[in-house]
């Protein structure tokens, strides 16, 4: 089981959960595992074509998994997906 | 057996290597660490370039953070060459530096060659008080303090990020604070934006911001922009300063500081925050990813909270903030290592910090070109623009 950090902007989507464990022995099928648990996740993460939607970056640990092999790039059970989103709040 | 000072002076000289100023003027930046042992009153009216300071009194205290590396090739000079020679078999014998000498005839006889010497700026007293705790430290010193007063840093925003960055590179010694804000105090801003107060409500921020800067600093020339940024002033504003600190709350101005950066080439300490989660980078055009590389479209309305009045933890904006004011200061003096092709998450209710690697995008619609092509009307655009803006009201 690989663990996924949720970022603030999709906790209401996972029932509050900060972190979450999901099965799946590549990204896609870890963040599937995850938007079949949490349904309300999938728009938000997927695009109409199955892609991960541009305005979300997933890392598998540190590395952006775009430049690894996307949705293909292998997980273990020891590593942690971070979704992270952009943020613009300043504290106005 | 007793022996006079100007005796065991001529002793220490013979167990020590001496090198003429001829062959230390060859090495003047050249990966030598060329150490001036003289008092500090005698430092300040000129010295060698690029020596660093380290007073012979505090030799074995400070030398490490002048010179950590051991092995490296260091020489030592005073005026005449008597203190570098005792500080040089002191560095040699008793704190095992291997590669040691004493520059023969000190700054006078290298004076009298007609090398160069360096003259710092004349600080006060007032400001050799003030700023005491950083010449204390080799990484910032007298010529980090000189870089810090001369810096020019433009704070977009005095609310929950620009407070504590403002005050604290006031406090630092910048030496010109632009600020960007077009809002007025309102109470509810109290319990993050430190920089304001409660008889300064109805106070427009920019002036609020600079009565408190001016009675922290008064070295500060707080240069007040009551605006917000747009397309038709961002590059005539931004194009003054060294350095943008962007804690703005909406992507269009994000992406539009991104791309006016860029054309600029001006760096921009970044930062984001939400309930109890911070975000930090450092884009550095050209040496690291653009805002666009790391984003290159942002979330829908209902992804972005920022487009409504959310929640924020007070105490949050201050530790982004200043962390932002350290990387700002980082980059003014040159020391360590910038958050650059970095992104850093703070979450303060797991008191955990996640980094994760920002890369370059060698298609990015802007930084991947010359910052000559890049055209006006391209500023700040981004995939589904309209909708986005229009959907955020």
């Amino acid at each position: 089981m690989a663990k996924i950090k949720i970022p603030p902007v999709l906790r209401a989507s996972t029932g509050g959960e900060r972190e979450v464990s999901a099965d799946g022995d590549n990204v896609g099928a870890v963040l599937n595992a995850l938007a079949a648990a949490h349904p309300e996740t999938k728009t938000q993460l997927f695009s109409d074509d199955g892609g991960l939607n541009r305005y979300v970056n997933v890392y598998l640990n540190d590395e952006d998994v775009r430049v690894l092999d996307g949705l293909e790039t292998p997980v273990g059970g020891a590593d942690t997906l971070v979704i992270l989103p952009a943020m613009a709040g300043g504290g106005r | 057996m007793s022996v006079s000072g100007a005796e065991y002076t001529r002793r220490i000289k013979q167990q020590i290597t001496e090198v003429d100023p001829s062959a230390v003027h060859e090495l003047v930046n050249n990966g030598v660490a060329i150490v001036d042992v003289r008092e500090s009153e005698e430092y300040s009216v000129g010295h060698l370039p690029g020596a660093k300071h380290v007073p012979r009194g505090y030799l074995e205290s400070r030398i490490e953070g002048a010179v950590p590396d051991r092995s490296q090739r260091v020489i030592l000079y005073c005026a005449s060459g008597n203190r570098s020679a005792l500080a040089a078999h002191t560095l040699e014998q008793d704190l095992g530096y291997e590669n040691v000498e004493s520059m023969t005839g000190g700054i006078t006889l290298w004076k009298d060659r007609g090398y160069e010497v360096e003259v710092p700026r004349r600080f006060t007293p007032e400001q050799r008080e003030r700023y005491s705790r950083h010449f204390l430290l080799p990484e910032v010193g007298i010529e980090g303090q000189q870089k810090l007063l001369d810096a020019k840093v433009l704070l977009l925003g005095a609310g929950g990020l620009g407070s504590p960055t403002a005050l604290y590179l006031a406090a630092a010694g910048v030496g010109t604070l632009g600020i960007v804000d077009d809002d007025v105090v309102d109470v509810s801003n109290l319990q993050r934006q430190v920089i304001h107060t409660t008889d300064r409500v109805g106070v427009p921020k920019v002036d609020s911001a600079e009565e408190q800067i001016k009675a922290l600093n008064p070295d500060v020339d707080v240069r007040k922009y009551q605006t917000r940024l747009d397309a038709s002033n961002i590059m005539e504003i931004i194009r003054d300063y060294d350095i943008v600190v962007d804690g703005v709350d909406n992507f269009p101005t994000r992406y539009l500081l991104n791309d006016a950066s860029v054309r600029l080439q001006i760096p921009v300490v970044s930062a984001a925050i939400l309930g109890f989660e911070g975000q930090l980078s450092v884009f550095h055009p050209y040496e690291g990813p653009c805002y666009r590389c790391l984003f290159p479209q942002p979330p829908p309305a209902e992804l972005a909270p920022s487009c409504g009045a959310n929640g924020v933890l007070g105490v949050l904006p201050g530790t982004m903030g200043l962390l932002q004011a350290t990387e700002v200061v980082k980059l003014i003096i040159g020391a360590g290592e910038p958050l650059v092709g970095r992104l850093l998450m703070y979450d303060a209710l797991a008191a955990t910090t996640t980094e994760l690697k920002v890369r370059r995008d060698p298609e990015c619609p802007i930084c991947s070109r010359d910052p000559g092509e890049i055209a006006d009307e391209e500023m700040g655009v981004f995939p589904d623009y309209e909708a986005f803006c229009a959907a955020a009201g």
